[in-house]
């Protein structure tokens, strides 16, 4: 197992296309404790945080760009950032302590595959896209495309997640993440919810439902989204929209939840977060 | 074959530069080659926090980073956070207020308190308990440990003013 640390996509694609097993790392809190476990070890480390345009957060003419390798730290840590995603900004910082949010990353989080990764649902709902280093260039592709199973992703051998783009939310749009964990601090995931609305006044005209932790990759919700959309939240789309989402799982069941427990929490962290991205989209709720 | 990296990195304030097993992790790089066995191994997975170190003033666990990944960053450990023969607060009150029992997750929880008090001089108790949630106790059920951070923090306050 041989440490390389290239400085350039180009040379990190070079890296990955000239050595088979080869394979790619950001924070690698999840890549050396599956070594350890005794997953076969790459050939290459690629570790990809050398790389400045991996490490960087930047806003122009309404657009995100977020470096694959950037540590969710700097997410949370980022005032702009956050007041313009904050569920985005709160899934983010859900990923482990203090140490692991130091190292730990959207590129990581995602290209991880787990169906419990805090901040997928919340990328999805803000319609984030991820470009791939392919080959001989670049691919978007949105990011609700990338993890097709559990501990499984689109990617072809050799492809790497370069960044994120995420537009900046239009007026009167907010987002919202909320989680269930049985303890209140590192944990992951039972059932996880992100919301995200765009309102007129008391009416929601917009609105994305995605849940995590309840199936073999994160899933939209489109009943709830379509319950969510026109109305002003009462009581009714509330209870339409637990009800869509407890429906639309297919979750896991394990000492750490039922699938009963699992559906019913999912619907109840749906609601949930639905009332408070609609009140910080300025609607009533 | 064994692939061996060159490092040049600042550990403690002192320059240092020593060859890592590629495999290896910053913490056994720091327990073996240069002989700091502050940090301890607990879990190996990131869970306990028991190898927290400081990278350039940021948390992270030294069984989580590949010793090759130290190059050109400013590495503290425990062993760095005394100035001299005179200890700092955080350790002084450790002593004085018995915020320990066995003495394994200490080295971690130091210098995860410093990295707090270090961005947040005045910290509340929840703050203080949710940047210390990544270092598992299982002696002292945290209340000494809160409580020494934060009379900590009153001295460090009084001695900047």
């Amino acid at each position: 197992m041989r440490y390389a640390a290239p400085t350039t996509v180009d040379e990190a694609r070079d890296l990955l296309t000239g050595n088979p097993g080869s394979r790619v790392f950001a924070g690698a809190t999840d890549l050396i404790p599956q070594i350890r476990a005794g997953r076969p070890e790459p050939s290459v480390l690629v570790d990809l945080k050398r790389i400045d345009q991996l490490v960087s957060i930047t806003e122009s003419d309404g657009r995100w760009t977020v470096g694959a390798a950037t540590p969710t730290s700097a997410l949370t840590g980022n005032d702009a950032f956050t007041a313009a995603f904050p569920g985005l900004s709160e899934a983010s910082g859900l990923i482990g302590s203090d140490q692991i949010q130091n190292r730990s990353s959207w590129g990581g989080n995602l290209c991880n595959a787990s169906p419990a990764a805090d901040s997928v649902p919340a990328l999805v709902a803000n319609d984030a896209r991820a470009v791939i280093a392919t080959g001989d260039g670049t691919r978007t592709v949105p990011v609700e495309e990338i993890v097709t199973g559990p501990g499984q992703t689109s990617l072809a051998d050799g492809e790497f997640v370069v960044e994120f783009e995420v537009d900046a939310p239009p007026a009167a749009t907010a987002d919202a993440y909320l989680r269930m964990i049985p303890r209140t601090e590192m944990d992951i995931a039972v059932a996880g919810a992100a919301v995200r609305l765009t309102m007129d006044g008391d009416t929601c005209t917009a609105a994305s439902v995605v849940l995590g932790a309840v199936a073999p990759t994160v899933i939209r919700v489109p009943e709830a989204e379509a319950a969510l959309v026109g109305s002003t939240l009462d009581d009714d789309t509330l209870a339409a929209v637990a009800a869509a989402a407890s429906a639309a799982c297919d979750p896991i069941d394990d000492k750490r939840g039922t699938v009963e427990y699992r559906r019913q929490v999912a619907g109840v962290l749906a609601k949930r977060a639905a009332t408070i991205a609609a009140e910080r989209a300025g609607g009533a709720s | 074959m064994i692939s061996r990296t060159h490092v040049h990195c600042t550990v403690n304030g002192d320059e240092v530069d020593f060859l890592a097993d590629d495999a290896t992790s910053l913490l056994d790089a720091l327990r073996d080659e240069l002989g700091l066995t502050g940090a301890k191994e607990g879990c190996a997975t990131g869970d306990c926090g028991a190898c927290s170190i400081l990278v350039d003033g940021a948390v992270n666990c030294a069984c989580l980073m590949f010793a090759a990944e130290a190059e050109g960053h400013e590495i503290t450990t425990v062993e760095g956070i005394a100035d001299g023969d005179h200890l700092h607060p955080l350790q002084q009150v450790f002593l004085e207020e018995a915020a320990l029992q066995c003495g394994i997750c200490t080295p971690g929880v130091l210098v995860s308190a410093k990295a707090l008090l270090d961005h947040n001089p005045n910290p509340t108790e929840a703050e203080i308990r949710y940047a210390l949630a990544g270092n598992l106790c299982r002696c002292t059920g945290y209340d000494k440990i809160i409580h020494a951070v934060q009379e900590a923090a009153v001295q460090l306050n009084g001695a900047s003013k």
